[in-house]
């Protein structure tokens, strides 16, 4: 049974499929080599006494109508038990000695100079995303350079949370780590290979956990630089958004969002300057199109039920300005 | 019997009861057959909630993007589902085997302290009630979530008043609580009878294996439900006082609501599992006609577990942060249980060799919990496993396995205790066919739906999502994880029925229906209010082999 699930469980990744038996990042492979070690175990202990269980009820079945006397009773045997006591507790022991050993790989790793340096906070239901020291702000999309083997790029990563209790996941880059209130944790990741890899909040977080999600866009260094570089800019204006402009600057949205360049400097929900940059939308709940840009701002519960963000009950033409405003913001 | 008649008294001619009559009966009743029969079907009923509520779940969840529920319904359904199931199904349900079985099996006449139990019992009842309550009554107080919706484990800072409006969380703190006392009331008092009434010669080194067990898991609910109903209280304070243990906004800890909680949870899954093996200890030496192999192996190792679960609770929060020693420690004392339930395993399959196994109901059963418990116990040592466990935990991996302890392991075993008790409870035998129904559908039912799920778990599916979005690889195994439902509640439906149609015409009982050994099955099916005539006397482990096999009896080789 472990090993077939295993085995699915390799032939199955594929981009959008995220197996943890496919890691492409240190603590995931990690991770991965441990468990391994695990499954080659459980599958021997699982035969073993699977197959002793299945001996005994067809070796010792008493024949239909069996009315003879009772079978000689046994009461126990010191020796019988010592050993049934020590073999488990060898296995254990094994196995422990492995898992304090990359335990102590992935939380003590030291931060290489080199590190970039993202702080990842939970919302409900969003990721914010800062890079403190290249002052850029994002969400839901976070972009790390590759590693090779001759040099690490890791990203180490400052998890915090503004609300409630998530977790940050990204099961073929690192396993889990808690995003708590009140308490600051920390993980890395050091992907070997380009893609995006997705991964969403692991952590019951209220009504919309299910869509929480989270892309990691791996990239070479040249395209990870191009990247910032794009991201620290404001948006080039459009003068043909204008009217789009003043209806953002003039409602509520700028309570909640920023977009450099303007008055708004609302922290509360995701950055907007370069919200074209994304390939998402409502963390992961719809593809960033115009349709469903559109959709959203109408009324986010339509496309998100439960949604901190209110409709803000515009009219037809208002949302048309305002959604080709937002088309800018590249 | 003899009646004595006073001359002062009336002769009064009672005739049948009216239903009313029979009602107040079973209302007033201080008898602990009586309380523990009313435990069971207590929490036979939320079973069936609890099962309702799991099977709107897996329809949600049987393809991806549904729109069966709304996110919040479907959030308080896994709310209720696990507070129902832990508090409400599983703590009562061995509340009442233990109230109906023990005073028998020890040879008292009743538990030490009746009217307690009485009091147990109802505040059990009423604080489930106040809980499925909130359904009717939680929006119409304050506008807030018709019910719970924060998960059975009630992670701060959810429940905190900012992010659970209105009353419902209130009225899962209350009720919690409530039921709390009615556990910790049950646990002094079965704790108390095994302790001080057991008849002559019973020691505690000749107690049934079942009675043993259920001591060790008194024990356990006094050490971890008082620190919960302490925590709860503090909860409490928090929202309705404004105190702030657990209010991260104020400073509080949400740290520290998991170590009280988990402090609680996980013991708690071996009050929840131990009984189980209780029953399975009474069970298979029987169909397997030989004594228990090891019998202070097993005292030992019952013990073993219940000391040990006491120090593995942070096993549920390896992905919280902790520093690499404590996530070392916590693995180590986690792999460690493996042990003593390994020799529990090993026991009851030295027990089966060389006997001679009887198939009946009850021992497919056992025979089912068995294999699916070797499952679980693997699946357990993986998640000790800390860098594993980073992957899997909060995962339907970790769903898979929860249910593989608790249905595949504990609900197996109970179904095997109502079919092997069933006749002395009523007198009547269960229908064996429809006893193998309910078994097959049942084992097929359970490991269509919980197999996939651990596949689910390691592709990313983490666990109390309303929905999943498609092309990530879970559509399959979350369809044939709703497609084992169906099979299940048949099954079910096979025990409901053939516990309505035994109960009226099944076949006579009689005393001791399986040929076996221990003190309940010497008195008659159903036993007299006061249990036996005449209190027994016991020289061994086993007291009706030695009458059975005077020639041969136990306290020889014990």
């Amino acid at each position: 049974m472990v090993s077939l699930a295993v085995l699915a469980a390799m032939i199955q990744a594929t981009d959008t499929v995220s197996s943890i038996f496919a890691p492409v990042s240190t603590p995931a492979i990690k991770e991965r080599d441990l468990s391994m070690l695990v499954l080659v175990l459980s599958a021997i202990v699982f035969v073993v006494v699977g197959g002793l269980i299945a001996y005994n009820l067809v070796r010792f079945r008493a024949p239909a109508g069996d009315q003879s006397t009772e079978p000689p009773q046994v009461y126990g045997s010191a020796q019988v038990e010592a050993a049934w006591t020590v073999v488990p507790l060898v296995i254990i022991v094994v196995l422990m000695l492995a898992t304090a050993r990359v335990i102590h790989e992935v939380q003590a790793a030291p931060q290489p100079p080199n590190a970039v340096e993202a702080t990842i906070v939970g919302r409900q239901w969003w990721w914010e995303i800062r890079y403190p020291k290249l002052g850029v702000v994002t969400a839901n999309e976070l972009h790390v350079p590759v590693s090779d083997s001759t040099v690490r790029r890791p990203t180490w990563l400052t998890l915090e949370s503004a609300d409630v209790s998530h977790s940050f996941w990204i099961p073929r880059l690192a396993g889990k780590t808690d995003v708590i209130p009140n308490r600051t944790n920390h993980t890395w990741i050091e992907p070997f290979v380009t893609g995006t890899y997705l991964g969403q909040c692991a952590e019951y977080c209220g009504t919309q956990h299910a869509h929480m999600l989270l892309r990691v866009v791996v990239e070479s260094p040249e395209q990870f630089a191009r990247w910032v570089e794009q991201q620290r800019q404001a948006p080039a204006g459009d003068s043909a958004a204008d009217s789009g402009r003043r209806i953002f600057l003039g409602t509520a949205c700028i309570s909640c969002h920023t977009v450099a360049g303007t008055v708004a400097n609302g922290r509360y929900g995701p950055d907007l300057t370069h919200l074209m940059a994304r390939a998402t939308i409502g963390a992961g709940v719809a593809p960033n199109t115009k349709d469903k840009l559109r959709a959203w701002v109408k009324n986010p519960d339509d496309l998100k039920l439960g949604a901190l963000m209110p409709a803000m009950q515009l009219d037809d033409e208002q949302l048309d300005q305002l959604v080709h405003y937002l088309l800018t913001l590249r | 019997m003899t009646t004595t008649k006073f001359p002062l008294a009336a002769d009064i001619d009672e005739g049948v009861p009216s239903a009313l009559d029979r009602l107040h009966q079973w209302v007033v009743t201080v008898d602990h057959k009586r309380l523990g029969i009313m435990y069971i079907v207590m929490a036979l009923g939320f079973l069936v909630v609890g099962g309702i509520e799991a099977t709107l779940i897996r329809v949600q969840l049987a393809v991806p993007d549904a729109h069966f529920i709304s996110p919040n319904a479907f959030n308080t359904l896994f709310t209720m589902h696990g507070t129902t199931m832990v508090f409400l199904m599983g703590m009562p349900i061995l509340a009442g085997f233990a109230n109906y079985l023990i005073p028998l099996q020890i040879g008292a006449r009743d538990l030490a302290f009746p009217r307690l139990n009485s009091f147990a019992f109802w505040i059990t009842c009423f604080g489930g009630l106040l809980l499925y309550s909130s359904y009717i009554t939680a929006p119409a107080l304050f506008g807030g979530a018709a019910a719970p919706d924060f998960g059975w484990f009630g992670y701060a800072p959810l429940t905190e008043p900012t992010y659970s409006r209105g009353n419902a969380a209130d009225y899962w703190v209350l009720g919690l609580i409530i039921v709390g006392f009615g556990s910790i009331a049950g646990a002094v008092n079965v704790a108390t009878t095994i302790l001080t009434m057991r008849t002559e010669g019973m020691t505690l080194g000749r107690m049934p294996l079942f009675t043993w067990i259920t001591l060790v898991v008194q024990g356990m609910i006094l050490i971890v439900v008082s620190p919960l109903t302490a925590t709860l209280i503090l909860l409490l304070l928090d929202r309705s006082l404004g105190a702030h243990f657990f209010d991260t906004q104020a400073g509080g800890s949400a740290v520290l609501w998991r170590h009280f909680f988990w402090w609680f949870g996980h013991p708690e899954v071996y009050v929840l599992m131990l009984p189980g093996f209780g029953f399975v200890s009474e069970i298979i030496p029987v169909f397997s006609r030989k004594v228990i192999f090891g019998y202070p192996a097993m005292v030992a190792a019952s013990v073993g577990i219940g000391f040990i679960s006491l120090g593995v609770w942070a096993h549920h929060m390896f992905a919280v942060g902790m520093s690499p020693a404590a996530n070392t420690f916590f693995a180590i004392s986690t792999g460690l249980v493996s042990v003593p339930t390994g020799i529990k395993i090993f026991n009851w399959l030295g027990t089966m060799w060389g006997g001679r196994i009887r198939m009946k109901t009850p021992m497919l059963f056992c025979m089912g919990f068995l294999v699916q418990f070797l499952c679980a116990g693997i699946t357990g040592v993986m998640l000790a496993v800390v860098p594993f466990t980073w992957q899997l935990t909060e995962t339907y991996f970790v769903v898979a396995h929860f249910h593989f302890v608790l249905i595949g392991g504990l609900i197996f075993t109970v179904f095997a205790a109502i079919y092997y008790w069933f006749p002395k409870i009523t007198g009547r035998m269960l229908s064996e066919r429809l006893g193998k129904w309910h078994f097959w559908l049942f084992l097929i039912g359970f490991n269509l739906t919980f197999i996939p799920q651990h596949f689910a778990g390691m592709l990313g599916m983490p666990r109390r999502v309303y929905t999943f979005l498609p092309e990530r690889g879970l559509e399959l195994w979350n369809l044939v994880s709703s497609i084992g439902v169906p099979f299940q509640l048949a099954g079910v439906l096979c025990l409901v029925w053939n516990m309505i149609r035994s109960y009226r015409q099944g076949a006579v009982a009689g005393n001791d229906p399986w040929d076996a050994w221990t003190l309940e099955w010497a008195t008659s099916s159903p036993p007299a209010e006061y249990n036996f005539a005449k209190l027994p006397v016991v020289h061994s482990r086993r007291p009706l082999w030695d009458l059975k096999h005077p020639e041969d009896p136990d306290w020889q080789y014990e």
